[in-house]
């Protein structure tokens, strides 16, 4: 989670990921940050989130992206 | 049968009527049977591709489904006596017969919509690649190729994607395919948006298109206001401005330098109240019926940038571009390893950003070209492309600007949005010139004007509009004004519902006599077709 936090930061360092719950909802996250996200993510946990993966309930808070990324540790 | 007509409004009344008469449980089927008869009306020879659209991707999501529930069900069954490697071969094998059905079924309909829309425009291509080389290498007469019949069956832009939205929803799992056939058919065909859009997601309008609807007063009342709201934007504002606009810029030698500013701001303001009344119909037609279909505007002429007004203006098509385009791309294994390659070789600031852009421009090029077959649309798209990018680049200096000199404050937003509204405009300028170099020439000619005049001594009065049809364009963009700023607390229709009876009366009276009484329509005007209908 602490890895994620650092990625999130480095994105956006004026949000507070630690209590934002709609991110997406609130376009705080837009598409260019989603994709820059998933580069990220994919490179430093080794999964790959694919299209079907980018939805709002998955992106809208660091938790919920936290549980995306175990659940595709999971799959590999 | 355009909207616009007075056989459409006779085939919306008599359909309402039926709709509540039949059978609550009927009611889905028999907006099927309306919505073919009235694609029918627009010709029986049309039928044959929304048929075939429907009819492929109905049996190719029915069978991507049932080989992603068999994987399910094999996976289940089987736990714990597959080791990793089997597991993931298996799966790897079920994809591949999941992933050819989903090919086949968008080479299919791409297909179609590539040989309908954009055949003669390669055709003209080719015959003026072929001249220039005759010319070049003097060979006198180059062979021409003569273009093809083809007519563009209506909406085929629309329905195509929104069938498509629908097949790769089910291809992700994100929804379950619809077993029922009719049921289908009439989430491809269903008449009102089929026109102009907007383009809907199997996931919301299902919850709503086959639903019973029983007869609500208010939802009717709602729904008819704003078919009204509709008319009103459309045969007042847009049909009336077009006057301006085909005498502007159909005569690109007469109007020059101020002329092409006029051009702009008229065709912006035409553009907003044509497409937008289209889908305030739309819509209300929807609503009239108890269907609720999403918004594909969202006070667009506020937005303080350009990337806020795409999030704003026809965000279906927006947002179907970006889930079924742009993250496709940016996410898929090249493009990630590009991401991997450019960051290595040019940095983190600019190697990150690249594979962005790269798939942002394939979007770019793929939305102007669905807007029509011509190099105008495409250098549009790629127009917007280019200041989206350069913004996103230069957004830390302006942040920093910002920082700088405080500005935030009303004024400054003021100033954003009327920026906004420019660059929009000029950009759709690219849209109605004849072609991209007259575009170019007419702006030149704009930084050469002599002519600023022309704004202030009546030369306006000489382009088929009187001084009184200027006024009900000045009167009526302000209500579109004032509207648009009351809209930012919620919904004007729902609050007018609230006042007592005779204040609504007066109001929806007033609107409907005055699109009776100043409607462009009758001696010298012909209700056009909305723009939107032909891409």
């Amino acid at each position: 989670m602490e890895e994620l936090m650092e990625i999130l930061q480095d994105l956006h360092p004026d949000v507070d990921f630690e209590t934002e719950e709609h991110l997406v909802d609130d376009k705080i996250l837009d598409s260019f940050d989603i994709v820059s996200l998933i580069a990220e993510i994919n490179e430093n946990f080794d999964i790959a989130v694919t299209a079907k993966d980018i939805l709002p309930e998955n992106f809208n808070s660091a938790r919920a992206l936290y549980a995306l990324i175990q659940r595709l540790e999971e799959e590999a | 049968m355009l909207f616009t007509s007075y056989e459409f409004l006779g085939f919306l009344a008599v359909l309402v009527v039926l709709y509540y008469l039949v059978p609550k449980r009927c009611r889905w089927m028999f907006l099927l049977g309306a919505s073919y008869l009235f694609y029918a009306l627009a010709g029986t020879e049309y039928l044959a591709y929304i048929l075939f659209t429907t009819v492929t991707v109905y049996y190719a999501a029915l069978r991507i489904e049932r080989n992603a529930d068999r994987q399910t069900a094999y996976l289940k069954e089987h736990k714990g006596q597959l080791t990793k490697e089997e597991k993931k071969a298996y799966k790897d094998r079920q994809k591949s017969v999941r992933l050819r059905w989903i090919l086949a079924a968008l080479l299919l309909n791409l297909g179609i919509l590539a040989v309908v829309k954009y055949t003669n425009f390669a055709i003209a291509n080719l015959n003026g690649i072929l001249h220039a080389f005759g010319e070049a290498f003097g060979k006198g007469e180059s062979r021409q190729f003569s273009f093809l019949d083809l007519a563009l069956p209506m909406g085929i832009s629309f329905y195509t994607f929104q069938a498509l939205g629908y097949l790769i929803d089910v291809y992700r799992g994100t929804v379950r395919a619809q077993r029922n056939f009719f049921r289908f058919a009439l989430f491809v065909s269903f008449f009102p948006q089929l026109v102009q859009g907007p383009i809907s997601r199997f996931g919301d309008l299902s919850q709503t298109l086959y639903a019973e609807h029983a007869f609500d007063k208010r939802q009717v009342s709602l729904g008819l206001q704003r078919i009204l709201w509709g008319y009103f934007k459309k045969l007042v504002i847009a049909d009336r401005m077009l006057v301006g606009v085909n005498a502007v810029i159909g005569d690109p030698e007469a109007f020059q330098g101020a002329w092409v500013l006029v051009g702009m701001f008229f065709y912006a303001l035409e553009l907003y109240a044509d497409f937008t009344g289209g889908i305030d119909i739309t819509i209300g037609i929807a609503q009239t019926l108890g269907i609720t279909l999403q918004e594909n505007f969202e006070r667009p002429f506020f937005s303080k940038s350009l990337k806020e007004y795409w999030r704003r203006w026809h965000i279906t098509m927006g947002t179907w571009f970006r889930d079924y385009i742009f993250y496709p791309i940016s996410v898929c294994g090249f493009m990630q390893k590009f991401n991997k390659f450019s960051r290595r070789r040019l940095g983190e600031a600019v190697g990150k950003r690249l594979p962005v852009y790269l798939s942002s421009f394939v979007v770019w090029f793929a939305t102007g070209i669905w807007h029509g077959a011509s190099w105008n649309f495409i250098v549009w798209g790629l127009g917007n492309w280019a200041v989206l990018m350069v913004s996103e680049t230069l957004e830390p200096l302006y942040d920093r600007f910002h920082q700088r000199f405080g500005a935030g404050g009303t004024g400054y937003r003021i100033f954003e949005v009327l920026r906004t509204f420019l660059l929009v405009s000029a950009l759709r300028t690219f849209d109605c010139y004849r072609s991209v170099p007259v575009t170019f020439r007419m702006f030149g000619t704009l930084f050469r004007a002599r002519n600023w005049n022309i704004l202030w001594d009546g030369s306006c009065l000489g382009l088929g509009l009187s001084p009184l049809d200027y006024g009900i364009l000045a009167a009526g963009t302000l209500l579109l004004l004032a509207v648009s700023l009351l809209q930012r607390r919620g919904s004007v229709r729902e609050r007018i519902f609230a006042k007592p009876y005779p204040v609504r009366f007066i109001l929806w009276y007033g609107l409907f006599l005055t699109v009776l009484l100043t409607g462009a329509y009758g001696v010298g005007y012909d209700a056009s077709q909305f723009i939107y209908n032909q891409f």
